[in-house]
């Protein structure tokens, strides 16, 4: 692999930026690999990254239907924190964020983590209370997250409109300093090369149409629209179209898919300097590096598998966001568009063994698994490494519906469900 | 996308409420089969493709109806009240 340094790039633009290279090699698919993962977004790749640095195995394809990272890793608002309540969340997503921190390193790639804090606003007493908890629930687990008075919140965050008169007057905020952004791509593209360069075979424009088992019910490998490509061991990572995938296996998933929209505006100078969710008035917003703003909502209410969503969704978060931040009604919308998301009924994703042997899944993220990538692929990779789950995914089970051991985040979302 | 409610007409989206998956028959109240209440609570077929489900008219005549829609097109086939056996 070609080394990235400020070295390499005075001597390519010496060269008139002619060496670079590719970023990541396009093998055609071999007949039998040690795992399969089912799509080439940032979690399934990170996945096949750890399995080849931590585990050894680099007999791997990731297969991806369309091109790499083009699903919801493509098609999310880039939010990064762990300030969730349950201590196997603070586990997990508090994992991801220490392994967000020396990303950039490690993949010798910018993702550009940005940790420039996170706050959550409250508008009403039901609010002050719940963030509180929330604040007291992470300080225990060793998260950081702080209360701040709606003056504090202003300083903060200038732009916030903390006046008495607002139609959802701000009470205070949760801020978590470590929490921000990265930049989405970036990860997908920098788990690629540093999988890639480690013998990882990232397969585009494979579709896989079936699951194939031997006798025994165990699986033998995955039928795709370039042919039988066989597998000791099959990790899901699909998002929203898991449950297509795993029913192929004749597995019925506790998910449904919903299509959850994004926007952004025309480019402007730096005028924004954190990320502000609020779950009272439905929405989220933060500036990318390239000065758009970057906005996001609830989901729609039914099920749908076309990427698209419906209008009024965007127009409820876009009077949310003008009445929050006065400044930017007059801002031009440049872009929206839908990912589609997998929801667990507890809003809590699926990192797991299934009750077919050598299939794995990691799915349910929902609206908000942008933020646990690196942790979600470090532990899956574990996962079907050893063929057990990893101390921090212990708890992500299929069977915790069956018995009741629900990790009941839906109250910690990004937004209201 | 207009759903043809089958008393109001053709009314926007906007004016019903989603009710979930009209494919799931309940247990029997009194059954203690675990896994046949975690089978109808929990999990779901999910289709790319056709799909029947529950949505309420609560911006109009407030009636229950089940909806036949394509989640790949958001077409609809078919709206009738529920209750309704196909």
């Amino acid at each position: 692999m070609r080394r990235y340094s400020g070295f390499a790039l005075v001597r390519e633009a010496m060269r008139g930026h002619k060496g670079w290279g590719q970023q990541w090699s396009s093998p055609e698919p071999k007949k039998e690999y040690d795992v399969i993962i089912v799509g080439a977004g940032g979690h399934g790749l990170a996945t096949a990254y750890y399995l080849a640095k931590e585990h050894g195995i680099t007999n791997i394809a990731v297969l991806e239907k369309g091109w790499l990272g083009g699903g919801n890793t493509g098609r999310n608002t880039t939010i990064i924190r762990s300030n969730y309540l349950y201590d196997e969340s603070a586990g997990l997503y508090d994992h991801a964020v220490k392994l967000w921190e020396n990303l950039s390193q490690d993949l010798n790639y910018n993702v550009m983590y940005s940790p420039r804090g996170v706050m959550m606003l409250a508008h009403n007493v039901h609010d002050v209370q719940v963030f509180k908890r929330h604040i007291h629930a992470n300080r225990l687990n060793g998260v950081d997250n702080e209360w701040l008075t709606p003056e504090a919140a202003k300083e903060y965050c200038p732009p916030l409109n903390i006046s008495q008169s607002a139609r959802y007057p701000v009470m205070g905020a949760a801020l978590q300093r470590r929490g921000g952004t990265a930049r989405h791509d970036a990860v997908a593209w920098g788990y690629a090369r540093a999988a890639s360069d480690r013998g990882v075979h990232v397969i585009q424009n494979c579709e896989v149409t079936g699951v194939r088992r031997g006798g025994n019910g165990q699986v033998t490998g995955v039928e795709t629209s370039r042919g039988f490509i066989g597998a000791k061991k099959v990790g899901v990572v699909a998002a929203g179209h898991t449950s297509v995938i795993m029913e192929m296996a004749d597995v019925r998933m506790p998910l449904e898919s919903f299509p959850l929209q994004a926007l952004v505006s025309e480019p402007v100078k730096p005028c924004f300097p954190c990320v502000v969710m609020s779950n009272t008035v439905h929405a989220y917003i933060s500036q990318s590096d390239k000065g758009e703003l970057v906005i996001g909502a609830g989901t729609d209410q039914y099920t749908s598998y076309s990427q698209t969503g419906g209008l009024h969704i965007i127009q409820h978060t876009l009077d949310a966001i003008c009445e929050m931040f006065p400044m930017f009604t007059r801002m031009k919308m440049l872009r929206s568009w839908g990912g589609i998301v997998d929801v667990t009924p507890d809003r809590s994703p699926i990192i797991a063994k299934t009750p077919v042997s050598g299939l794995y899944v990691n799915c349910g993220w929902g609206t908000g698994g942008f933020k646990a990538t690196p942790g979600s692929g470090h532990v899956f990779a574990h996962t079907i490494a050893n063929d057990n789950p990893h101390r921090i995914n212990t708890a992500y089970t299929i069977e915790r519906f069956n018995s009741g051991r629900l990790i009941d985040e839906a109250a910690a979302a990004a937004v209201a469900h | 996308m207009i759903i043809k409610c089958p008393h109001c007409g053709p009314r926007d989206l906007a004016e019903f409420s989603y009710h979930g998956d009209a494919t799931l028959t309940r247990p029997d109240p009194a059954s203690t089969d675990r896994d046949a209440w975690n089978a109808y609570v929990y999990d779901r077929t999910n289709p790319a493709g056709d799909h029947r489900e529950y949505w309420q008219h609560s911006g109009g005549c407030r009636r229950h109806v089940v909806v036949s829609r394509n989640t790949l097109t958001h077409a609809i086939t078919d709206v009738r009240f529920a209750g309704e056996r196909k």
